[in-house]
């Protein structure tokens, strides 16, 4: 089972690596990094700044690149599919040779420029860690969620469409409708309610989480007391990674089920 | 004839010492106090003196050589100061056990004037230093270190009550529940204490006018510094920082009239300054960095005047809970100033709105705090940048500041 | 031996496949002709499972299609107009293939040095002209020994020497018992090797039998003005 879906994984990975995209992706966020610790010094301001990064570009980049490599890859899907191999390690090689080479381009380039600048022998190699770990996991839920969406639209510009829509919710209209009903319904119990809006929504789960791991949620007053009470232990921040994995567990599961019941 | 006889005896009496140690010649601090005439003093050799509370009436000047400790044996009051010009110096006081009956205290100076409480260390005791009715005193270079244990089984380090003209300065003071708290008192100067970790404040101001306060570093309180129903308080060049938690503050003025604020620096501080009820407050040249607001002002704060400062880095420089404010903010410095000047005078040519809109948002509703570094918020900043309209103009500052005006920083 | 009973595949509104029974008979090469849209690729995408039936069953060999894999390890299979992934190379997509067969093979490699593909083999398919990826497509699908040929427009984009070599190829195979089905637009060329023929339109078989007989039946002499004949009487043969 796993070797099958290794050999898959490896030409998969292949054929993403040598398309252009990824190293374009990683080199971009290399020079914006590059760029970050010039003018910024390479301090905290510097990894709030690159938070913003990992937190918009990378679903951003997962759900719009791995839309596309599900459609580019449709050829070598039907090929594999005329082998003599079940369709779920197929597709659990197609989904490991597509996501992870994504994750690493973007892990690798957000965090490079910290690495050759040698800041990760600074207090903030914590955060630039935790960071690694946020973009690497929002890399894999965007991918699940490309899957998703590519195996679902078989037009490649309408999954586009979907994958950028899916990316405008997740990183602006979801805080935009949250804000909205906070200030609509106020009052107390409001912040449980935040808490579980924000849980259904992966990058502010992410964006939670990484702000835990900085000490500014102690700067936020009563809130940030109860969020850093309820979730900065390490249970609550088990609890965030958890649903953070349920977050890739269940697009995966939905992806896996259409592969498996699709017509190519 | 008994005029000459004192003026030929005094030398003598001042001269005299009394020596308490473990072998003698008096074996407790409280046989030699009560033996040593007015002038004298009683010298503590090193060593473990657990004895009943001692009573000091007389202008006697205590002085503990190295290891010299006074132990309550978590059961009493160590000293009682009853008389005018008595100075206790480099003795350590250790247990004094609890009791708010009687605000159990290791050094009390009561109805007392122009004592001096000077180079000792406390360890452990509920009150270290308790002032009641005193005048004119000093208490420097002290080190009074609590049960860093709960609020409710500390006492303040030092506490001063009903007290005037007394100098506080050069003390460390942690782990009690207010570091320094002064009640009823007048003519209180503060100066060049650092007062960190204390359960409730770092320093306490009740009802206490014309004082100063300056040089202090307050940090890691669970409050910095709360100034109370206080008239005429002078702040100067003291660094608030670190003092974070649901409802705390870096400094709060409550119903307090003419404070004056300068040259200080709030860091790191959920609240940097919070005002409620703060009428005529002057804040000049201060240092707001990296706090979670760096001004708060309630809508109760009147007429107050904020100008020269500099705001970097706070997640939100000001917020208010009304409309606007009567105070004036003027020539600040705000590192998310994005003004332009033509003319260069150094003044922004537009004039600057601290109060963001999600900051007003928050202030409805502080759960919103957690969408904070969203995306959707920062499109809402750009959008207040793009159409100031949105922007709730209550609070300008019509002269902000094009450079960061130089020093003051600690 | 390929049996299809009650087979119905509807794409959305579309039927593609009504109520299809057929036989495709082993050992033999079985020309698979219709109009366009009459679902012949669907038929081919049902037989190695890249479809799946809405109602019925098929039996490659005995083995009924039920999702599991086994059954293609006999199947070589090459899909109408091939495109593959743009930077790996034949040789490292043949390797994968390899790996990926339940009993370790070494490819077969003999059509490749026929369609004299040596470098071509190990650029990237991308750069590669279509008719050269076609020429890949055939040497993927002969390269494991398979016992059953399904061959979707194989010629296209070959040039007349490459069509040549795999239709010898193709009579190579027939001669060695293998079962071949074939789909083209190309009628002639179907002519030199089709034993049978498998008629579909309007989602059924509408004739099947050998094509001797087909040629007897419409009363033309080639497979192509037979098989033109059986398109321009359909109704016709509705009826019948």
């Amino acid at each position: 089972m796993t070797s099958i879906a290794v050999r898959l994984l490896v030409p998969a990975a292949r054929e993403a690596v040598r398309g252009r995209w990824l190293a374009g992706l990683a080199l971009a966020l290399a020079l914006a990094g590059e760029l970050l610790i010039r003018f910024g010094g390479g301090g905290a301001t510097t990894v709030v700044s690159l938070l913003d990064i990992a937190l918009v570009v990378t679903p951003l980049a997962a759900l719009v690149v791995g839309t596309m490599q599900v459609h580019n890859a449709r050829e070598m899907t039907e090929l594999f599919l005329a082998q003599p191999i079940g369709r779920g390690k197929l597709f659990t090689g197609l989904f490991l040779g597509t996501a992870l080479p994504l994750a690493a381009a973007l892990t690798i380039g957000l965090l490079a420029p910290f690495a050759w600048h040698g800041l990760f022998a600074t207090p903030i190699a914590g955060t630039l860690i935790a960071l690694g770990g946020v973009t690497c996991a929002l890399a894999l839920i965007g991918s699940a969620l490309a899957f998703v969406i590519a195996l679902n639209a078989d037009d490649r510009v309408r999954a586009l469409g979907i994958a950028l829509a899916a990316w405008l919710v997740g990183a602006v209209l979801w805080d935009g409708v949250i804000l909205l009903v906070t200030m609509l319904i106020g009052g107390r119990g409001v912040d449980t309610a935040l808490l579980i809006a924000l849980a259904l929504n992966p990058i502010d789960l992410s964006r939670v989480l990484l702000l835990l791991g900085t000490d500014a949620a102690a700067l936020f007053g009563y809130t940030g007391a109860v969020v850093q009470h309820t979730l900065g232990t390490a249970a609550g921040r088990a609890v965030l990674i958890a649903a953070l994995a349920l977050w890739l567990a269940l697009p995966l599961w939905l992806a896996a089920r259409t592969f498996k019941k699709k017509d190519f | 004839m008994v005029r000459w006889c004192d003026v030929i005896t005094l030398p003598f009496l001042l001269l005299q010492q009394l020596v308490v140690s473990p072998t003698g010649p008096y074996r407790t601090v409280a046989a030699a106090v009560q033996a040593a005439p007015a002038g004298a003093t009683v010298v503590v050799r090193a060593g473990r003196y657990r004895e009943p509370t001692v009573t000091i009436d007389r202008a006697v000047s205590l002085s503990g050589d190295s290891g010299a400790v006074m132990d309550g044996e978590g059961s009493h009051a160590i000293i009682i100061v009853r008389g005018d010009g008595v100075t206790i110096q480099g003795l350590e006081f250790v247990n004094t056990g609890t009791s708010y009956r009687e605000d159990r205290a290791a050094v009390r100076i009561a109805d007392a004037g122009q004592c001096r409480v000077e180079h000792n260390r406390f360890t452990n005791t509920f009150f270290a230093i308790y002032l009641a009715r005193a005048t004119n005193c000093d208490i420097a270079d002290n080190t009074i270190v609590g049960a860093r244990g709960r609020e409710a089984v500390t006492g303040n380090g030092i506490h001063l009550w009903s007290s005037r003209d007394i100098r506080v300065s050069r003390n460390v003071i942690r782990g009690h529940r207010d570091g320094i708290y002064l009640e009823f008192s007048r003519h209180a100067d503060v100066r060049d204490n650092v007062s960190e970790l204390n359960g409730r404040y770092g320093m306490h101001f009740m009802y206490t006018d014309s004082s100063l306060y300056t040089g202090n570093t307050f940090r890691d309180n669970g409050g910095g510094v709360a100034v109370m129903y206080s008239k005429v308080v002078t702040m100067t060049k003291n660094l608030f920082s670190s003092n974070h938690g649901p409802t705390s503050y870096g400094l709060l003025l409550k119903e307090i009239q003419d404070a004056r604020l300068s040259g200080n620096t709030f860091r790191r501080n959920t609240v940097g300054l919070l005002c409620d009820g703060a009428d005529r407050m002057i804040a000049l040249d201060n240092q707001f960095e990296d706090n979670g607001w760096a001004v708060r002002m309630l809508a109760s704060t009147v007429d107050g005047r904020v100008e020269g400062n500099t705001f970097s880095r706070n997640s939100f420089d000001v917020a208010v809970n009304g409309v606007g404010t009567s105070t004036v903010f003027a020539g600040n410095w705000w590192d998310s100033y994005h003004g332009w000047d033509l003319n260069r005078d150094g003044i922004g040519d537009v004039p600057y709105h601290p109060v963001r809109l999600f900051a007003l948002l928050v202030e409805h509703a502080q759960p919103a705090l957690l969408l904070q570094r969203s995306l959707f918020v920062r499109l809402l900043d750009a959008a207040e940048r793009a159409l100031p309209v949105l922007t709730p103009s209550g609070v300008v500052d019509a002269r902000p500041l094009m450079r960061r005006p130089a020093g003051g920083a600690r | 031996m390929i049996t299809v009973a009650g087979v119905t595949k509807q794409f959305g509104r579309r039927v593609v496949l009504q109520q299809l029974d057929t036989q495709v008979v082993s050992g033999r090469v079985t020309a698979l002709v219709g109009p366009n849209g009459a679902g012949k690729t669907t038929f081919l995408k049902l037989i190695l499972g890249l479809v799946r039936a809405d109602a019925g069953s098929i039996a490659v060999d005995g083995h009924i299609l039920d999702g599991s894999p086994g059954y293609r390890a006999q199947i070589g299979y090459m899909p109408q107009m091939a495109r593959f992934p743009a930077h790996l190379t034949g040789r490292e997509l043949l390797t994968t293939l390899a790996s990926l067969r339940p009993v370790p093979a070494v490819p077969d490699l003999s059509l490749a040095e026929a369609f004299d593909l040596r470098d071509a083999f190990d650029r990237p398919l991308g750069t590669l002209s279509g008719g050269t990826r076609q020429k890949i497509n055939a040497v993927m699908a002969f390269a494991f020994t398979p016992q059953l040929l399904i061959l979707d427009e194989p010629t296209a984009g070959l040039d007349p020497l490459a069509a040549r070599v795999l239709k010898d190829r193709v009579l190579v195979e027939r001669e060695a018992g293998k079962t071949v089905l074939v789909t083209s637009h190309v009628l002639p060329e179907l002519e030199e090797f089709a034993d049978d023929v498998l008629f579909l339109a309007d989602g059924s078989a509408k004739w099947q039998g050998p094509a001797r007989d087909l040629k007897i039946v419409t009363g033309q002499h080639t497979l192509e003005r037979a098989v033109a004949h059986l398109l321009s009487h359909r109704a016709m043969l509705a009826v019948a």
